[in-house]
């Protein structure tokens, strides 16, 4: 905990210890609808990185100015901005990736991970670390992303960023490129990295550092239920659904 | 077994019934259905089915050995779920499919949710689909040596006349277990002998799918004769689904009136998906739907204890 707030703690602690699809499960909807292939994916995870950086670091530099009660409206303000620019950027530059992202450009702006960074850090640390936070962390969901969709593009079309890779007789099997397949290569993966995590466990090794431990950030951990310090877990909701009401 | 360690008080009744009994008839009544299907089809039929059930029975072996669990291969489910899988194959079918089936049926659907008795889907069904969604084309081709073009149902659904007698007999094109209702309903009236099912849930399943085919049919504008609705029970796989698959233990309510609840909705779903869908074929699909209806419909119609119905005064 004494180095929690370090630039490269920040990149690590996004792509690994709380990585936004495969520990915290955040953001499921591009996760699994733009992640036919792995192009898809990795041009899904930069766009919502640089939205990501760009939000976090704004909203931290205006953490002072913007008031309390209207601060969601007014981080979605911020969001959906950047969000414009990125959607123009693609628009203009890549226009195939945009058609074939499609509508999910647009929804980054009510994507969960970067209302969830903006509520949960970035309204409440220095811009610079704020900034190396949600760079962590979109690349943590990029990473995520272009696995989905190299595993889904592998099954479902014999390919990996459009390049053959299966032999000449393998016949593709279509469901992973289809919705199911989102859900079963999702699971999997998640599942791959929960054992990896066990087995360095297992073996005594320190794992305090990939493992996801309690950052005190009850909003976006996925174990608050199973919590250790379920107490303090309650009394902080407790407290969070007082300052709503 | 650990679960049914908890034991309510007495009188109890004993009984021979294992589910490696169980599963044994259902394999034994499946046989008629698989002899003819080999009768038919030839010897590559024996193959798909053989490779399948090889396939389901290996992948539970492996996981449990893989995960230190108790092996319960003896218990022959796999065997069943091997068995039904390869029965709702079309023999043409190049053999890795249905190895690839059975892998995914007994992997995915049943031993990652717990083994039996946990899965919320029926994993022959669950496989089928599996297959049918990534594989379209040869999950449908059903040209074989035997048989040249499209099934009775598919020529039912294009308005083509078809042979009534020939489809409750069997000597039609389709999957290698689902043609000859006669061998399917032999073995279905083993199963009812043996007390291992009754006709609660294919008895309401095959008279809501005859009213319902009936009102469909009439209503996109279709002449509805005796012939038209013989052709149409003895269809596709109407006959094994009803007896052998929306009858599994695992995946229908326990509730007596849901039983009829679930027969009911999946005669509804079948001849829906049969008369208005873009296949001929609506089986399969309406079946693992209305196994995910199955929590639901058990929450409502469970029955009330005794003393807590009726009405308040």
């Amino acid at each position: 905990m004494e180095n929690k707030n370090t630039v490269w703690e920040r990149l690590f602690n996004g792509i690994v210890k709380e990585n936004p699809t495969f520990v915290l499960t955040l953001g499921m909807c591009p996760t699994l609808a733009v992640t036919t292939s792995a192009i898809n994916g990795l041009g899904m995870g930069l766009s919502t990185t640089v939205v990501l950086a760009l939000s976090n670091l704004m909203i931290s530099l205006l953490q002072k100015i913007i008031p309390d009660k209207v601060r969601i409206p007014a981080f979605i303000v911020i969001i959906a901005s950047f969000v414009t620019v990125i959607q123009l950027l693609l628009q203009g530059y890549v226009p195939d990736l945009y058609a074939s992202l499609g509508i999910y450009i647009p929804l980054i702006v009510v994507n969960c991970i970067i209302l969830g960074r903006a509520e949960a850090y970035a309204s409440k640390h220095p811009p610079i670390l704020s900034l190396f936070d949600g760079i962590g962390m979109g690349l943590g969901f990029s990473l995520a992303l272009t696995c989905i969709g190299a595993v889904r593009e592998l099954l479902g079309a014999g390919e990996v960023f459009g390049q053959r890779v299966m032999p000449a007789g393998y016949v593709p099997f279509s469901i992973f490129i289809m919705a199911p397949g989102a859900f079963f290569v999702l699971a999997a993966l998640t599942a791959i990295q929960n054992k990896v995590k066990m087995i360095g466990e297992k073996k005594g090794r320190d794992m305090s550092k990939i493992q996801s431990g309690c950052g005190h950030d009850c909003l976006s951990c996925n174990q608050a239920s199973s919590c250790r310090d379920r107490e303090a877990v309650l009394a902080k909701e407790k407290n969070g659904q007082g300052e709503e009401a | 077994m650990s679960e049914l360690r908890k034991v309510s008080s007495n009188p109890h009744v004993r009984d021979k019934d294992t589910t490696s009994r169980i599963m044994l008839t259902v394999t034994f009544a499946l046989l008629p259905a698989t002899a003819f299907g080999i009768f038919n089809f030839g010897m590559r039929a024996a193959l798909v089915v053989a490779v399948s059930i090889a396939a389901a029975v290996l992948t539970e072996l492996l996981f449990e050995l893989c995960c230190k669990k108790k092996v319960t291969v003896k218990d022959f489910s796999a065997v069943v779920t091997g068995l039904l899988l390869g029965l709702n194959l079309p023999v043409s079918v190049p053999l890795w499919l249905p190895a690839v089936g059975s892998v995914f049926a007994i992997l995915v659907v049943k031993m990652l949710f717990g083994g039996l008795g946990k899965n919320f889907m029926n994993p022959a069904l669950a496989g089928r689909c599996f297959l049918l969604i990534s594989f379209p084309a040869l999950m449908t081709n059903f040209t074989c040596d035997a048989y040249a073009g499209a099934t009775p149902l598919a020529n039912l659904k294009a308005g083509v006349s078809v042979n009534a007698i020939d489809m409750i007999i069997g000597r039609t094109g389709g999957t290698i277990g689902e043609t000859s209702m006669l061998a399917i309903v032999a073995g279905a009236c083993i199963l009812i002998l043996a007390g291992i099912i009754d006709l609660k849930i294919p008895g309401s399943y095959l008279v809501s799918f005859v009213v319902f085919v009936t009102l469909f049919a009439f209503l996109s504008g279709r002449t509805v004769d005796g012939p038209y609705l013989a052709a149409q029970l003895a269809g596709g796989g109407l006959m094994l689904g009803a007896f052998f698959m929306a009858t599994d233990y695992v995946t229908r309510p326990i509730t007596q009136k849901g039983q009829y609840v679930y027969g009911l909705f999946l005669g509804f779903l079948t001849a829906l998906f049969r008369i208005f869908g873009a296949s001929a074929e609506g089986v399969s699909y309406a079946i693992i739907l209305g196994n995910l209806l199955v929590p639901l419909i058990e929450k409502y119609t469970m029955p009330k204890c005794f003393g807590k119905g009726g009405e308040r005064s």
